[in-house]
């Protein structure tokens, strides 16, 4: 596909004997809301960690806007506008919620030790800045009266927006969204997809794990499935739908389970 | 009447000389969640330093170079952050309690080198001789400890304000959010291994600032001011202070420093004479006493990190951080 942003190439990561993905090769469209199944233990949170940086994998690549990324750490991926959620919301607990989001701005003066004492004027003009922006993020998901909160404190639901707002802080052209959906309450699910759905529009392309079928369904295009580390789909909501190998790998239960 | 206020002078200043060691500490576990278990390394290296390098000549171990004291006392804040840097080189992928026993090692090797490299540090004779800054101006009496007294509150204060400006910098809540989640900084772009290892080193440069005072205070250092009762010491003064907060890592080593001389004097006074022999040991017993003491009922400190937040027209408003974990 012309307009790839994020293309694996026979990507696999193994736990000693054990293959949680084994040679995933496939390429997510600029612009889509693309989401990504299966059942548990079928390798998806493991494949995100190998696209995010956090694990390297142990064969192929990952191409990040046509550039080979294998190598690159995590804080480097996001540095080329890779940003990525945790499954569980790893918000920094004993700062303010309006801490978390400020903290991720790149190339700030002030994060030097030296600029950080000496450097007053130009950091302090770069603080208003990055405040500015940081209650328009609040503001944007809804989190601005909770912006002065320890963010060990909020609830669970708001801890997964505050994980959005912090990545959105540094600009990135693709998301990767662990279970966003997953412990949060419905109209916080509610805010959650249309502030997606917004962004998508403006731009942003999401890959999207995700268990709440319905989510997925009426949410994501197009649908990737995995199992037992492999990809056993690729196609539309739709198809996804009247999969036979859907059906039976992961459908086969209730649709809502 | 003189001799109160004579042993307040000398109380005041071992107790700032030891708050700019907590300073430093406090921001390398108050500010950064780095468990450093070997501060008296990077004391004794600011100590030793400072009297090998603005000593006289003497034979028997290395030193004497008679350097411009400012100049000595760099030296050994240098020698103390190079250690550190080795050291952080070395053990900084290790976590907390890891960290801690490695550093711990480390301290425990330094004295051991101390003790032992007669020919460089002079064994357990220690360094002596050492000329404190200004005698033949100042004397040796009152006057010269009262100047001291107000020379390391000079550097205490220079050393807090330092803090507290990073503290509230963005530099400050970079190595906050490295210390409440080191993957998450990660995924949000930064770099942690390179700014825990400049946290330590700063940190440690900072204690061994206080290392080259105490040493110049006393004119001498040997092996036994480097034993790792110093550490748990300075660590007392953090927690019964409270980490993350930079007075209240101040207030807690007057705290614990006054309280360590208060039961010395007490027990030396008022304790049976079979017990005043163990002295020394009932004092160990007492401080890991408050440690776990503090640990187990009020582990944010007497003072509590206060949280960061930003109301309109006050950007560096601050209230208490419930829920300290």
């Amino acid at each position: 596909m012309d307009n790839a942003i994020l293309t694996l190439n026979g990507v696999s990561r193994s736990f000693g004997d054990f293959k949680a993905v084994d040679d995933v090769s496939l390429t997510i469209r600029e612009g889509s809301i693309t989401g990504l199944i299966g059942p548990n233990g079928a390798g998806k949170s493991t494949l995100f960690n190998v696209i995010a940086g956090e694990l390297s994998p142990t064969g192929g690549s990952v191409d990040f806007l046509g550039t080979n990324v294998s190598r690159l750490t995590p804080d480097e991926r996001f540095a080329l506008g890779l940003g990525r959620t945790f499954q569980i919301p790893r918000p920094f607990g004993r700062m303010s919620v309006l801490e978390n989001v400020m903290l991720a701005p790149m190339d700030q003066a002030g994060e030097t030790l030296l600029g950080a004492v000496l450097g007053k004027g130009r950091i302090r003009d770069q603080e208003e800045a990055i405040r500015k922006r940081a209650f328009e993020v609040l503001d944007f998901l809804t989190l601005r009266h909770v912006a002065d909160q320890p963010a060990a404190k909020i609830s669970g639901g708001q801890m997964k927006l505050l994980e959005l707002a912090r990545v959105l802080m540094g600009d990135p052209r693709l998301i990767l969204l662990d279970e966003p959906a997953a412990g949060v309450n419905p109209a916080l699910t509610e805010i959650l997809i249309e502030k997606i759905e917004e962004l998508n529009r403006n731009g942003k392309t999401f890959l999207i794990i995700e268990h709440d079928m319905d989510f997925v369904m009426r949410h994501c295009d197009p649908v990737i499935a995995m199992a037992e580390g492999q990809v056993v789909f690729e196609g539309t909501s739709v198809e996804a739908q009247s999969n036979p190998i859907l059906l039976d790998a992961y459908l086969g239960a209730p649709l809502d389970a | 009447m003189i001799g109160i206020i004579s042993y307040l002078v000398f109380f005041t200043t071992v107790a700032s000389i030891l708050g700019i060691a907590v300073l430093g500490l406090n921001l390398q576990w108050g500010n950064t969640g780095l468990f450093n278990g070997g501060v008296v390394a990077s004391f004794g290296a600011g100590a030793y330093g400072t009297l090998m390098l603005g000593g006289p000549a003497q034979d028997g171990h290395l030193g004497g170079f008679g350097l411009f004291y400012p100049l000595a006392l760099l030296g050994g804040m240098l020698a103390a952050g190079v250690l550190a840097w080795i050291v952080g080189k070395l053990t900084l992928r290790l976590r907390h309690d890891y960290l801690a026993i490695a550093t711990f090692g480390v301290a425990v090797a330094f004295e051991n080198v101390m003790r032992n490299a007669t020919s460089i540090t002079g064994g357990a004779q220690g360094i002596r001789g050492f000329e404190r800054p200004l005698r033949d101006v100042l004397g040796d009496g009152f006057t010269y400890n009262a100047v001291f007294l107000a020379g390391v509150l000079v550097v205490l204060l220079l050393v807090y304000v330092f803090l507290e400006r990073l503290t509230v910098s963005p530099f400050g809540r970079l190595l906050r959010a490295i210390r409440e989640d080191e993957t998450a900084a990660r995924s949000l772009g930064k770099s942690p291994d390179r700014i825990r290892l400049i946290s330590f080193v700063t940190g440690s440069v900072i204690i061994g600032l206080a290392g080259g005072l105490y040493g110049t205070f006393y004119a001498f250092v040997s092996p036994q001011d480097v034993l790792p009762i110093l550490t748990f010491q300075i660590w007392a003064m953090l927690i019964v202070g409270g980490a993350g907060n930079t007075r209240g890592a101040l207030a807690g080593a007057f705290l614990i420093w006054g309280a360590w001389t208060f039961s010395g004097w007490a027990l030396s006074r008022f304790a049976p004479v079979e017990a005043q022999l163990y002295t020394g040991s009932i004092q160990f017993v007492l401080i890991g006493m408050v440690i776990v003491g503090m640990l187990l009922w009020r582990p944010q400190g007497l003072f509590p990190e206060r949280l960061i937040v930003s109301q309109p027209g006050r950007n560096r408003e601050k209230t208490q951080v419930e829920g300290f974990t």
